[in-house]
């Protein structure tokens, strides 16, 4: 693979438009492996696009994404390469509602890594634990609770074998009561190692878990730093008032 | 029940001044006779229905796919059969595969019973083509995301992610269209088919007693039709206890 001082994943002047009004404005990111990088606000600047640029959910029209080395391309390869390592967690969790919990985990693994059953089920009992909901697994998901939801849909991209991981606003559609439950799953998978980029409000997440944040407004990357630096010092007015309003509230 | 019993008492109510019951009264032999030969007709009526809209189900399905592609050349495809083949009425579509196809070439020689079934599938497919791609664009874009972001390719999406909701979606639409197989299949007696259509008309030739025959026959669609009614309410029961 690629060596350890070279970036997982760069983009460099991404730009990206819906017809005329431009989503992202020549982005650059640099991530590196281990990474933990927290992107933040307003809603409509960007951040979701931008996490979908990377396993192309949405199409970039200019500048460069770069995945472990390989550029992502029209070339059906590359995509299947970059969508090989990159996992992501949907705001609205986006299970499989007509399959069982064990069965939205298996599926990719076997139909696209082409695992036994048994290798599959036993993989998807391995997160399932993980995600500390492995008595869930005959359910069908509209049986369980949004925060027991959103964690099957983490162990779902866990049971792909991802090395990175994209979140976006994985808490934003849930009860306050189990915000806790999926931050504590994801504090936990930061700590394992995994290259993580989450979009998201929760500061208190962003301050323990981040290596880096990231600040976007109107389609363009306002500022980057450590969470110490940004928050105690943050560089841009727009940033400042947008930590104002987030923190105060 | 209750249809059934209305209309047994106003048809028996209409037919009673003529009193020429007796050519279906299952006491006496004739009537016996007639009517076991009535009934049989419903063997064909069926298998006809059938394997009519098996074939018209994955037509439809075939047709339903290009319709949601993002290529306009696909898309066009999709409008142009669906245009073209809803406009032929069925009866015209039997008649044209059935007298005509040969007509045009000695190597085609298609027996009256794949006559039908092709005339009733293709007939149908258009409208398996639209009710597929309705229900296939009611699932939500989160899903194709979810199974883009496991890697899971086009076939595998559609197989284990999209057609099974869609399905679900569209069952009534499905068990609406077997209804219409089942009556529209009257029509392929025009050739010959000995379905319970043609079955009546022979025995109402020979018999003169067309109010009795006929009104025997409306009650075999009904009764026929409320079965298939009754296990297509089921099946959606019974799929929606697990959906969403
Ligand atoms: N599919 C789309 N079609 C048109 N405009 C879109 C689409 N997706 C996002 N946008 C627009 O792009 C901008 C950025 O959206 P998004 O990345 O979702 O913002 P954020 O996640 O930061 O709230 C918004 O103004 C939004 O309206
Ligand atoms: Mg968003």
């Amino acid at each position: 693979m690629t060596d350890q001082a070279a970036p997982v994943i760069e983009m460099r002047g991404v730009s990206k438009f819906f017809g005329d009004f431009q989503a992202l404005k020549s982005v650059d990111l640099q991530v590196a492996r281990g990474e933990r990088v927290v992107v933040c606000g307003p809603s409509g600047s960007g951040k979701s696009t931008l996490i979908r640029c990377i396993n192309r959910l949405e199409e970039h029209e200019s500048g460069e994404i770069i995945v472990e080395g390989t550029t992502l391309s029209d070339d059906p390869a590359s995509l299947d390469k970059i969508r090989g390592a990159v996992g992501m967690v949907f705001q609205q969790f986006n299970l499989f509602p007509h399959l069982t919990v064990r069965e939205n985990l298996t599926l990719g693994p076997r139909r696209v890594l082409g695992l036994s059953e048994a290798e599959a089920d036993a993989r998807a009992m391995t997160y399932l634990e993980r995600v500390r909901i492995p008595d869930q697994a005959d359910k069908l998901p509209r049986q369980l609770s949004g925060g027991q939801q959103q964690r099957v849909a983490i162990a779902r991209s866990l049971c792909m074998e991802s090395r990175i991981l994209l979140f976006d606003e994985p808490t934003s559609a849930l009860d306050p009561e189990m915000i806790a439950e999926v931050l504590e799953v994801m504090t936990e998978l930061a700590t394992s190692g995994m290259t993580m980029i989450v979009v998201t409000h929760e500061m208190g997440f962003a301050r323990k878990v981040a290596d880096k944040m990231v600040f976007m407004d109107q389609g363009e990357v306002v500022e980057v730093g450590p969470p110490e630096q940004v928050f105690t010092a943050p560089k841009s007015k727009r940033f400042a008032t947008f930590l104002n309003q987030i923190l105060n509230h | 029940m209750r249809t059934v019993i209305l209309t047994l008492a106003l048809l028996t109510l209409a037919g009673c001044s003529s009193a020429g019951w007796y050519v279906v009264d299952p006491t006496t032999t004739r009537g016996w006779n007639n009517l076991t030969f009535m009934l049989s007709g419903a063997y064909y009526t069926i298998l006809l229905s059938v394997t009519a809209i098996s074939i018209s189900i994955v037509i439809g399905l075939l047709v339903a796919l290009p319709g949601l592609s993002k290529n306009i050349w696909w898309r066009r495809f999709n409008r142009t059969y669906v245009e073209i083949v809803r406009a032929v009425p069925v009866l015209v579509l039997i008649l044209y595969i059935y007298y005509g196809l040969p007509a045009m070439s000695d190597a085609i020689t298609l027996s009256v019973f794949w006559s039908g079934v092709i005339a009733l599938a293709l007939s149908d497919s258009a409208f398996q083509a639209e009710i597929f791609r309705g229900g296939i664009q009611s699932i939500a874009r989160g899903q194709y995301e979810a199974a883009q972001s496991i890697s899971l390719n086009y076939r595998d999406t559609m197989r284990f992610v999209i057609l099974p909701q869609a399905i679900r979606r569209i069952l009534p639409a499905l068990g609406n269209q077997l209804v219409y197989m089942l009556k529209m299949s009257s029509l392929v007696s025009v050739i010959g088919m000995q379905e319970l259509t043609r079955k009546a008309n022979e025995l109402s030739v020979t018999e003169y007693r067309p109010l009795e025959i006929y009104t025997v026959l409306v009650l075999e669609y009904l009764v026929l039709i409320l079965i298939v009614s009754y296990f297509v309410r089921r099946l959606e029961r019974r799929l929606q206890a697990s959906e969403v």
